[in-house]
């Protein structure tokens, strides 16, 4: 039966949210004028807090219904068709959920609800700013929500509702035209590819952090309309650290993510989709500077004003970028459009005047110092920084822009045919690693700067230790490079120019931590978070701009047809069981195995029969891992994902006894094709990375040769495809895997040993009279590429007759890059994250007396190829 | 002369080297003609080219090789332009596995003799991230 109650619920709650939004706004906006202000009547704010509460309900209320729909699998929606299956568990039942735009929005709207409620009830000692920078807020919402309110007025569609049914999203299949009430047995599922943990928590942290940069924004504007021109940036300091901390780590699992699921062997492609949040994080990183330098100096509230407006104008032009469909061909991963662009567009625009409206209106009365900042001052440096952190957004900001001119040319009837840059990850380390090599000293002196109070002598003191550390341990990372810590010598400038810039980040603040732990440890966040920033440079360096691909096809194979001189080697075909030499490793490829539920580790496909349901098998052998019997034979185990193979790759040091076992995934989807994800070795100093790059067609029949026919008897040997049989005769069995037999029934089993390469196998071809017919199931094994079936009986002369089919072996084509010392990157992250924790908590204590710190938070992605 | 005017014109001075040397970085999208154009002035900047597989009456794809036992890393195809030319391909890396499902193909690379050597392959499948059919037989209620 259809449920349409839910759905009519949940869009009645679209509907009630988006209505409270203009009511709190509306309500908001009167509470904010000077003489309501005055007359201390707070009826006009009482109404916009209960609106907004209101709302938060309604959007509580929305969440609710649509993972309700999905949890109870309602496939009469379209949305739980579309995103969701029985299959599915429920941690991706909640990725699955913000799997569609509408989903992720409703994230965002009600990530926005519970920053609202904190901020009503945290500024109740301080009144005057709940009423402008809740207005806000529910104005923010206002448009938010219309995006998922799927109401039409004439030709104007408003928003996309979640709610859709399925005869209302496809009216023209002819199946809702027989049976309106046709309801989909199974949904399409997840997108196996955001079938991982980190798409749980990432999308959430991602839209936490944009979320939260609306908080400054709504503050600074606030300040802007009430000529509360500077007592604005106290109030909305920690806010500022809080988004950036949440929008830098939201990034980093999107990164951590690509590097562990997908297969273009890193953990940032410079795709647009990851620069439309790089970019903002930039600039509000930028904010904080600005906002951090004007408490302490009482300059540079005009960029701080900028500063902040531009980084929230750049997460909706981000929004836009992704949401809108306008990258298309430019963009492997940003979401399906749903026709919002014009919404989008609007949205966009209208916070955009407003703010550079109330900006340009306000600009002559905002006050300015006329106070020249010294050289020796650190303020002076956080500006420059401020100004770097800016520069390389915007360069990235030019570039991914590219398809936007395409479009907006196009529109004013100018054909345009750029493309983004052939080369991008070239185009952007260029630019993005002379930003890190800046950020990086600018850290070290703008932070010595800044808590030597700006003595010129004293700063030459303070320079001396961490300048000769930073030279000593420069002059031994490269010794050891070409010591072989490294694959090649450190001898590229550019890359030792970073690395020297990098190391004199850390152990400049390093000098800050040390001479502040006496004073007060929270001071020093802003050196722990730059710390932070200058390891994640060191990890990138290392990662990127020293990895190794080991998988050098030397097999001696290849030819290349047009040009002898452009061949690529970095992909090695491995037969099964045939070990390769790969740099110090024998590498070998086992098998295709499988999760099971209830076993740990994988099970080979060998073991597994096959039933109709994919997800279910009967295990032809009993199920072992690490000694322990999980199942017996003919048990019938679940199978966690069966579009999820794993290939088997031994790793054999050639010099030394160490082994190891990787598992690399392919993961067949009909949508999709077959999407490689890579395993990975962690080692103290390398990442050891390895993908298949392609398998033989799992959908293309196998080619087995032509049927060898074997009369036997019991203790004969035979060759088959150069492997020695020894056929052991036969015996009479009670069970076969995946068949009921009945009384009256007979099945035997022949016993065949193989002589494989590194070991034996055990054959047994089943032959069976069921219902006086005769039934063969044939044993494959796919080792040696070898099919038996038991064909037949001669009772008479006690032979046995056995067919065999021979098969080209399995085979995988591989790829494995060491990507050393990746691991500096992800400290380097949590450290970042530390620091922030410790600057937010800092700036919250809210004493006085304290000078401010310097949290001064940078990274740079480089990607040097 | 003030220290924020001199930062002042440094900062424009950056952005106008940003500006240039991003335009110059740009890429275009062309056909194969203007693509073998370009390669016989002897610019060999990297283009993009949108097209689709070769496919015969039956709706198979043709002149497509890809031997992973010869080599792994060599892959070729035909692809036609949006002016139905007929184009060589090759690419030195694995076939990508999707391949033959997709609508559209972006190739990104250049002409070399009468070859198109492709460094990437973006693939545009239509079903990709939004599926339009459902099937009927697993009708139920």
């Amino acid at each position: 039966m259809i449920n349409t109650l839910i759905g009519d619920i949940g869009h009645a709650s679209v509907i009630v949210a988006f209505v409270a939004a203009i009511v709190s706004s509306y309500a908001y906006f009167m509470a904010s004028r000077a003489t309501v202000e005055l007359s201390g009547d707070d009826s006009w704010r009482k109404l916009g807090r209960w609106a907004f509460y209101v709302h938060g309900a309604a959007v509580l209320m929305i969440i609710f219904a649509l993972f309700n729909i999905i949890y109870e699998h309602r496939y009469e929606y379209y949305y739980a068709w579309s995103h969701s299956s029985d299959h599915l568990p429920v941690h991706y039942m909640i990725s699955s959920f913000w799997e569609g735009q509408e989903g992720s929005f409703l994230l965002w709207v009600f990530w926005h609800v519970v920053l609202g409620v904190v901020l009503i009830n945290s500024g109740k000692k301080n009144k005057t700013w709940e009423a402008p920078v809740m207005g806000m807020f529910s104005f923010v919402q206002l448009f938010l929500t219309s995006m998922i309110l799927g109401v039409v007025i004439g030709d104007l569609k408003i928003g996309s509702s979640p709610f859709i049914l399925m005869r209302d999203f496809m009216p023209d299949t002819p199946v809702f035209a027989m049976d309106p009430n046709f309801v989909p047995a199974d949904g399409t599922g997840l997108n196996p590819l955001l079938q991982n943990y980190w798409m749980v928590i990432h999308p959430p942290t991602l839209f936490l952090g944009f979320a939260a940069t609306l908080v400054p924004f709504a503050f600074a504007m606030a300040g802007l309309w009430k000529g509360k021109f500077h007592e604005w940036i106290k109030p909305s300091l920690p806010w500022a650290h809080f988004a950036a901390v949440t929008l830098g780590i939201g990034i980093m699992m999107g990164a951590y993510w690509a590097y562990e699921t997908l297969n273009f062997g890193g953990y940032w492609n410079w795709d647009p989709v990851e620069n439309a949040v790089y970019i903002p994080w930039l600039v509000l990183v930028g904010a904080i500077h600005t906002m951090v330098a004007y408490n302490r100096g009482k300059s540079g509230l005009k960029a701080s004003y900028l500063l902040v407006i531009a980084s929230f104008i750049l997460i909706l032009y981000a929004t836009f970028l992704t949401r809108s469909g306008i990258l298309g061909n430019a963009s492997v991963h940003s979401f399906t459009d749903l026709g919002l662009s014009g919404q989008l567009f609007t949205y966009l625009a209208a916070f955009a005047v407003l703010a550079v409206g109330l900006l340009v209106y306000r600009w002559k009365s905002i006050p300015t110092t006329d106070k020249e900042l010294t050289t020796y001052s650190g303020e002076f440096w956080v500006f420059i920084g401020a100004i770097v952190l800016c520069l390389a957004a915007f360069q990235v900001l030019f570039t991914t822009s590219i398809p936007v001119y395409n479009s907006f040319l196009g529109f004013i009837g100018i054909e345009s045919n750029a493309a983004l840059p052939a080369d991008q990850i070239a185009h952007y380390t260029k630019f993005q690693l002379w930003g890190g090599v800046a950020v990086a000293i600018l850290t070290g002196v703008g932070q010595l700067l800044w808590w030597r109070k700006g003595e010129k002598s004293s700063f030459v003191d303070a320079i001396t230790i961490p300048g000769m550390l930073t030279l000593l341990f420069a002059s031994l990372v490269i010794v050891l490079s070409k010591m072989g810590m490294l694959h090649e010598t450190m001898n590229n400038p550019v890359f030792i120019i970073l690395l020297v810039a990098s190391l004199f980040a850390v152990f400049a603040n390093l000098s800050i931590i040390l001479s502040l732990l006496h004073k007060k440890v929270t001071l020093s966040g802003g050196a722990v978070a730059h710390i932070g920033i200058a390891l994640m440079l060191l990890g990138i360096l290392f990662s990127s701009g020293y990895d190794n691909i080991i998988s050098q096809n030397t097999s001696g194979m290849v030819y290349s047809r047009e040009f002898p001189d452009e061949i690529n080697h970095d992909n090695v075909l491995l037969w099964r069981n045939t070990p390769v030499d790969m740099d110090k490793y024998s590498v070998s490829y086992h098998g295709q195995f499988q999760e099971v539920i209830g076993v740990p580790g994988y099970v080979n496909r060998e073991l597994l029969f096959p039933t109709p349901d994919p997800y279910k098998a009967i295990a032809r052998g009993p199920i072992k891992a690490n000694d322990k019997v999980y199942f017996e034979t003919g048990d019938t185990l679940d199978l966690y994902s069966p579009e999820n193979t794993f290939y088997q790759v031994q790793y054999k040091e050639r010099e030394g006894d160490k082994t190891f076992t990787l598992y690399p995934r392919a993961q067949v989807n009909p949508n999709m094709g077959l999407l490689a994800s890579p395993d990975i070795k962690h080692f103290a100093s390398m990442d050891l990375y390895t993908h298949v790059s392609s398998v033989p067609d799992p959908s293309e029949e196998k080619d087995w040769g032509e049927l060898q026919e074997y009369d036997l008897t019991a203790g004969d040997t035979i060759i088959l495809n150069d492997y020695i049989a020894v056929f052991n005769g036969i015996e009479k069995i009670d069970q076969v895997p995946g068949v009921t037999l009945e009384p009256g029934d007979v099945a035997v089993q022949a016993d065949l040993k193989i002589f494989g390469e590194r070991k034996q196998y055990h054959a047994h071809p089943v032959l069976m009279i069921k219902n006086q017919m005769m039934g063969r199931v044939p044993e494959e094994i796919g080792d040696l590429g070898l099919r038996l079936t038991f064909l037949n009986i001669d009772p008479e002369n006690n032979k046995f007759k056995i067919g065999v089919n021979a098969s080209q072996k399995d085979y995988i084509i591989l790829k494995a890059i060491e990507k050393p010392f990746v691991n500096i990157l992800w400290i380097g992250t949590i450290v970042m994250g530390i620091g922030f924790v410790m600057a937010i908590v800092r700036r919250n204590e809210g004493k006085a007396k304290a000078k401010p710190a310097a949290p001064r938070e940078k990274k740079r992605k480089v990607q040097a190829a | 002369m003030k220290k924020t005017h001199i930062i002042g014109i440094l900062v424009i001075a950056v952005a106008i080297v940003i500006i240039m040397s991003s335009v110059g970085d740009a890429s275009t999208y062309v056909s194969f003609g203007e693509a073998i154009e370009l390669a016989q002035d002897g610019d060999m900047t990297k283009v993009h080219v949108v097209g689709r597989l070769k496919k015969d009456t039956q709706g198979h794809i043709v002149d497509m090789n890809y031997d992973p036992l010869v080599d792994p890393n060599y892959f070729s195809f035909t692809l036609v332009d949006t002016n139905r030319y007929e184009q060589k391909v090759v690419y030195f890396n694995p076939k990508p596995q999707d391949f033959e499902r997709s609508e559209q193909v972006v190739i990104t690379g250049s002409m070399k003799n009468d070859v198109f050597v492709a460094d990437k392959i973006l693939l545009k499948c239509p079903s990709k991230y939004v599926e339009k059919e459902i099937q009927q037989n697993t009708a139920s209620l």
